[in-house]
């Protein structure tokens, strides 16, 4: 097992070099300069800021520079946000972001699989059409449309919660919502057919026999059973809750990293861009190697491949 | 007389299916006695399965009785409500499944599938019932037991799945036990295993069997008497040496003369294929695949026919009226066996 770990932390480290290689030579790809009022400036002043930032150098100069400063901790200094350190940036914003992340992926996955199970026991019935036409609505509404609907509804009007802002556990409510329903969504599809699955396979004939109740065989053999494939699901999810966040953040006054990912591409600010890229990609492959443990969890047929790597 | 532990009477059952009924099942009479093994022995459809699956309440959705009863200790169990099922199933009346390799969950410990049965019925505590579900482990021959409990299905063989999927439902020590081609899913030297360890077990446990299979050779090893469905019906029944010796209706024929023997050169057949009993014929469902059908086959269904105190027989050629036929060679050999038979017997 700790060799299979080694083995995989060093592919994740290998990633995590191609994305910041690619990124780098992409964003100096990208149109236009960081200086927003350019035109402005004498050619004198341009050179000056070059220099400070390190701009005049070859690219392939600047690129070793990066990669040496990222061995240090060091993420360069954003060019937009008062010339502070990215990585303070990141770690004063990570905290929001994280929690909604987090929070969304429990909301979505917890009702996931709840209405995904009910409408797999009663299929084919009224609820098993309810919820299949409610997993297909809350899939393709975007996430920023309801957004805008349960700010206006839910807060403007009843007044139930906060409209925006952050700033205690009331506030993160709509947003973990907005972003939570479209894995809920999906989690509830993908729940449904593996339990429907699950529940014509002969180790549920079998569990029948033995008399269980219907609660008892769905809680102590399909849901484990109907799990396994949803642990699939996890990296996307991650992605699109990275994503997510970053429109839902802009309407709910979040203050997480979305919002300055944003801010940072549109305003060329080079080392931020970078910055919350591999935090995103770093993240994204923690989460890809978590899933694999987690699989090993939930079944042991892969626990046993996994000792005998 | 024995004593009749289960009767089943007059059972029908329909499967409603998009095309029309499906009357799988078709006025099934049988009774099981204390302690014996009852062959249900038939081909694939011919409802074998789905007459025990009536008898555990386990019946698919789109199925529905629609006449008859299951007697069991004195009460209609078709008259049973789910949570009464629940009580009878896998404590009384327990199922041992046809592929061990699909039939035990893949991620839950052995040791919790054998004593989940406990832990329902008899309400024990988790601790006494991995100690009761050792001691099974050991009685069904799997070597190592007090480590392998631990273990996932996947880390078992088949045999070993089928010994352990044995050990779930003796783990209650049931009345009655019902085998639903418990072999066919293992190799040959395995099958025997499986059958001889049922045989011990069940006079350890001093359960009755209903053995269903569509191998005729694994019921002369176990069974006691035999019954022998065709398209939703039972056409013959009586005891092992009746219906192997002394059978009487010629689907028994057909069955008995496609079993290849040592000297036998070809695998003989039973043309033809099963009624579709989304219409089931009116006479004899086997007349179209019967070379000794006679016009009243196709037009009346043939009552039961006594042959003996214990043999029955649905088929017209036991009429008094219905002319001499010659069976296949085979089978007349086999009733001269049977002469012999009972002429020792009677010495």
């Amino acid at each position: 097992m700790r060799k299979y770990l080694l083995k995989r932390v060093f592919y994740m480290i290998l990633t995590l070099f191609l994305v910041a290689t690619i990124t780098f030579f992409l964003m100096k790809l990208m149109p236009g300069t960081p200086y927003s009022n350019q035109e402005k400036m004498t050619p004198h002043q341009i050179q000056i800021m070059n220099e400070q930032y390190g701009l005049n150098k070859p690219i392939w100069m600047q690129y070793l520079l990066y990669l040496l400063g990222m061995l240090h901790g060091d993420l360069g200094t954003s060019f937009q946000f008062s010339n502070q350190p990215v990585s303070y940036l990141i770690s004063s914003r990570i905290g929001a972001s994280a929690q909604l992340g987090i929070q969304a992926m429990i909301f979505g996955i917890f009702f996931g699989v709840i209405v995904g199970s009910i409408a797999a026991i009663n299929r084919n019935t009224w609820i098993d059409t309810t919820s299949t036409v409610l997993s297909i609505i809350g899939k393709s509404v975007p996430n920023f449309v309801l957004a805008v609907l349960l700010q206006y509804y839910i807060a403007l009007k009843l007044g139930w919660f906060p409209i925006a802002d952050w700033g205690g556990f009331s506030y993160t409510i709509l947003p973990t919502i907005a972003l939570g329903v479209g894995p809920l969504a999906e989690t509830a599809r993908f729940i449904r057919t593996g339990m429907v699955d699950v529940l014509n396979s002969d180790y549920i004939e079998l569990a029948k026999s033995k008399g269980l109740s219907r609660f008892g065989i769905v809680y102590h053999h399909a849901l484990r059973n109907s799990l396994i494939p949803l642990v699939t699901l996890i990296g996307p999810y991650t992605v699109a809750l990275m994503t997510g966040s970053m429109v839902i953040e802009n309407i709910f006054s979040i203050p997480g990293i979305g919002e300055q990912f944003v801010k940072s591409i549109l305003t060329n600010d080079y080392p931020t861009i970078m910055g919350v890229t591999m935090l995103f990609s770093a993240g994204l492959v923690a989460v890809i190697l978590l899933t694999d443990i987690i699989y090993g969890i939930i079944d042991p047929r892969i626990r046993l491949s996994g000792n005998e790597d | 007389m024995a004593e009749r532990i289960l009767d089943v009477k007059n059972l029908e059952i329909n499967f409603h299916t998009y095309a029309g009924d499906v009357k799988a099942i078709r006025d099934v009479s049988f009774h099981l006695n204390k302690g014996e093994t009852l062959a249900i022995v038939g081909e694939s459809g011919s409802g074998k399965s789905v007459t025990t699956k009536s008898l555990m309440g386990l019946l698919a959705n789109n199925a529905e009785v629609m006449g008859g009863s299951i007697m069991y200790h004195g009460k209609d169990i078709l008259k049973n409500s789910e949570k009464q099922m629940q009580n009878i199933r896998g404590k009384e009346i327990a199922m041992i499944f046809q592929d061990p390799m699909t039939s035990l969950d893949p991620t839950m410990k052995i040791g919790q599938q054998i004593a989940e049965p406990l832990i329902k019925h008899k309400k024990i505590e988790k601790k006494k019932a991995w100690a009761q579900a050792l001691d099974i482990l050991k009685l069904v021959g799997i070597t190592n037991a007090e480590e392998r409990i631990k273990d996932y299905p996947h880390q078992f063989s088949g045999g070993q799945r089928q010994r352990i999927v044995i050990a779930i439902a003796l783990v209650c020590y049931p009345e009655i036990l019902i085998a639903d081609e418990p072999t066919t899913a293992l190799d040959v030297t395995i099958q025997a295993q499986i059958l001889q360890l049922m045989k011990e077990l069940q006079s350890k446990i001093e359960t009755s069997i209903i053995f269903i299979t569509h191998d005729l050779g694994v019921v002369a090893g176990m069974a006691d008497r035999v019954a022998v469905m065709y398209a939703g019906q039972i056409v013959e029944y009586g005891t092992v040496d009746e219906i192997f010796y002394n059978p009487q209706h010629p689907y028994t024929w057909g069955l008995l003369n496609s079993m290849p023997t040592l000297t036998s050169t070809t695998l003989e057949a039973i043309p033809g294929t099963p009624p579709d009993l989304l219409d089931p014929p009116k006479g004899d469902a086997f007349a179209a695949r019967n070379p000794y059908a006679m016009k009243i086959d196709v037009e009346q269904k043939p009552p039961f026919f006594k042959v003996s105190d214990t043999h029955y027989a649905a088929t017209w050629l036991l009429h008094p009226d219905a002319p001499k036929v010659t069976p296949p060679k085979e089978i007349v050999r086999r009733h001269q066996l049977f002469a012999k038979m009972t002429a020792h017997e009677s010495v």
